[in-house]
């Protein structure tokens, strides 16, 4: 058990885009039973009040909604502001919205929504963030990309282009303001049980979102960069990367 | 692979307990409280919501439907700290509750065998433990709950509120409407410790005996050996318990780390096999009396310890049975029901007794009633097994008894509605969307 941790860590203030997401809402389980406060952003108004009413129950010290599309960027700052008041500041903020797109439209519109809500929306959340916790120089922004960015597959290759976008975007940003002492963590999920990936072809032996959320909340704790969840999908991946192009292509991934 | 797989198959085949019988169904799992009427868009087979699949035999399979999956709307929507009242979404597992509860010095008012069932199926079958002698089943402690019919509407159903569609609904094996949230009111303690006490028992009176002077006590139940036959006959441990009242930590439950790996071979559960299990098992308690400290989770679900042990009965599966005998025939139904499961050299592995109590459950189809209930399982060995089970279904009946349709895979469509007849003013608080194999083959319904 953990409470040791429990007891050592003192209660943060949270905010969580796109908190009615599986990997999301398991994180906030967490996060509640600890006694943190929490500020849950999502767009179903229904979802978002179920996960916060699970969130106070499971003794949160405080919890705050506010049900908005994140695609809209030119809302982020006002809402991101409020949230930050309401909380009484930010101290952890674990991005998390992101829609997987129907792999089999391989249109331009279709590919223009799946990367306006993973890449550009995303990117307008970090932003604001990272220039948020540079002003206080303190503060932890966890972001949830995807072992899919780590390589173009046929399969989903926009999906993986926009998580592609959102690693390399993380992975700068880090590099920017660790020095300025804001911890950024880009974390890398491999397929995990939830809402998004059900009936998907071998769901039955994705990751349990239960133990993938305790990685990511640990890894937020400690203040990792680059965390892959779970941990084998590092070695996976570095395997997949270094598969020569000319075999890759021919390989029905 | 990583997400964005393009191929998406159908899910493994949904089991019950029992892994008998075998029926397909299109699996469409439920996450939040608004899925469940847009679920149904598309589907003509009916559906069915589900949790665990911790019922024995078909109640909770629909051949050629749908089964939706509750499991993953488990969230914690309420919790009064002074009452112990708890509102919670109606796939969370009583497995959950407990580590919820039990930290914060609260316990489930009712305990199943396992903990591994859903709220939603905890009141569908309107489950029944140790204590039901003196607390009544699971449906006497939730005092409302919201059902969304497949019309969309959503109705609060409580003794006030819709009462009629809150008495057909506990019990009510799912057929009424998809439980969104329910409200249970849990039970204090102090520690998780169980007084327990086993008491040897040989024969039926001694069994008796021991039920009447145990009425002041929270738990009681008995382990029956039906191996047994001459001297030996109806020989059994009386177990008995009471939440300890010396205060000890309330620590979280570990969870279980033994799974039965694979299917054990047919022939693995034998007479001989289960006849030595039985002298074991009775002789493992050496003196006639034995009184300890016991934890809850032995106590309470000491098969939960091993994940899927169903799996020891092999590919074809086990049949359970169980009845409740009413008193004015409870003796005599037991002892000739006891010998003809002797006489028919079927070895029962898990054979439980119990007498019932008089608390009356607010479920219109509830099972149990006053009397003595006589729980068996069976390995499935067509030829043998499923002749006996059509003997003690009708033995039953002639006892003015009735079987448990959430362990039931073989009762007859006239036994059904003899042992149930309130079955067709329950017919009428039915979902038209919704239905089981369960109850296509005891109504005759789609046939």
């Amino acid at each position: 058990m953990s409470t040791a941790t429990q007891q050592q860590r003192e209660p943060k203030k949270v905010l969580v885009l796109g908190a009615t997401s599986g990997i999301a809402e398991a994180c906030v389980r967490l996060w509640a039973a600890r006694g943190d406060s929490l500020f849950l952003v999502a767009r179903n108004t229904d979802k978002l009040n179920a996960v916060a009413a699970d969130g106070r129950v499971r003794g949160a010290a405080w919890v705050g909604t506010a049900a908005a599309n994140l695609d809209d960027t030119a809302a982020h700052a006002t809402l991101l502001a409020h949230a930050a008041d309401s909380l009484g500041g930010i101290e952890v903020a674990l991005l998390a919205f992101g829609v997987l797109g129907d792999s089999k439209d391989h249109s331009f519109a279709a590919a223009a929504a799946v990367l306006h809500t993973n890449l550009v929306a995303a990117a307008s959340a970090v932003l604001w963030l990272a220039d948020y916790f540079t002003a206080r120089r303190a503060g932890t922004l966890a972001v949830l990309s995807s072992v899919a960015g780590d390589r173009g597959r046929k399969s989903n290759y926009v999906y993986g282009a926009s998580k592609a976008g959102l690693s390399t975007l993380v992975d700068g940003l880090r590099n920017r303001i660790d020095r300025e002492g804001v911890r950024v963590i880009t974390i890398k999920p491999g397929p995990v049980r939830t809402a998004m990936t059900e009936g998907m072809k071998g769901s039955a032996k994705f990751a349990d979102v239960e133990k993938v959320a305790a990685t990511i909340v640990a890894a937020i704790d400690r203040g990792d960069d680059v965390v892959y969840v779970p941990g084998i999908w590092r070695w996976i991946m570095a395997v997949v990367r270094a598969i020569p192009e000319q075999v890759f292509k021919k390989l029905n991934l | 692979m990583p997400p964005g797989e393009e191929s998406r198959t159908e899910h493994p085949a949904f089991e019950s307990w029992g892994r008998y019988p075998v029926h397909q169904a299109v699996l469409k799992p439920l996450h939040w409280q608004g899925d469940f009427p847009a679920v149904l868009q598309g589907g003509n087979g009916g559906a069915l919501a589900v949790g665990l699949g911790r019922s024995y035999g078909d109640v909770c399979l629909l051949d050629g439907g749908t089964l939706l999956p509750t499991t993953a709307m488990d969230r914690l929507l309420g919790f009064d700290a002074a009452t112990g009242l708890l509102t919670a979404e109606a796939g969370i597992t009583l497995a959950q509750i407990l580590d919820f509860a039990v930290p914060r010095g609260w316990f489930l008012p009712v305990s199943p065998g396992t903990k591994y069932v859903t709220l939603g199926g905890a009141i569908a079958n309107d489950i029944h433990g140790k204590n039901h002698h003196v607390a009544g089943t699971f449906g006497c402690h939730v005092p409302a709950f919201e059902l969304v019919r497949s019309d969309g509407s959503r109705r609060i159903c409580s003794a006030k509120e819709n009462p009629e569609l809150y008495a057909a609904t506990i019990g009510g094996l799912g057929l009424t409407g998809v439980i969104t949230w329910a409200q249970l009111r849990l039970k204090p303690i102090v520690s998780r410790g169980i007084d327990y006490e086993g008491i040897q028992f040989h024969g039926i009176d001694e069994f008796l005996d021991l039920t009447s002077k145990a009425q002041h006590l929270e738990y009681t139940v008995s382990w029956v050996d039906v191996t047994s036959t001459g001297k030996n006959f109806c020989r059994g441990i009386f177990m008995q318990g009471e939440h300890s009242q010396t205060p000890a930590p309330l620590t979280v439950s570990a969870k279980p780390k033994l799974v039965f790996p694979f299917d054990a071979p047919g022939f693995a559960l034998n007479r001989a096999s289960v006849s030595a299990f039985n002298a074991l098992y009775f002789h493992k308690q050496i003196q006639p009396r034995v009184t300890a400290l016991q934890d809850y989770e032995p106590f309470f679900y000491p098969l939960d310890a091993v994940l899927h042990w169903n799996r020891m009965y092999g590919r074809r599966g086990l049949l359970q049975f169980q009845y409740v005998i009413p008193w004015e025939n409870a003796r005599e139904g037991t002892v000739a029901v006891l010998q003809e499961v002797a006489k028919s050299g079927l070895a029962s592995f898990l054979a439980v007794l119990k007498a019932f109590g008089d608390q009356p459950s607010p479920g219109m189809m509830s099972f149990p009633k006053p009397g003595i209930t006589l729980a068996l399982d069976f390995p499935i060995k067509p030829a043998k097994s499923f002749a006996l089970f059509d003997r003690l279904a009708a033995m039953t009946l002639e006892f003015g008894g009735r079987l448990y349709p959430a362990k039931d895979a073989r009762m007859t469509a006239a036994q059904f509605q003899a042992f149930y007849p309130q079955w067709q003013s329950f017919a009428r608080y039915k979902d038209p969307a919704l239905s089981s194999s369960f109850w296509k083959r005891v109504t005759g319904e789609g046939a």
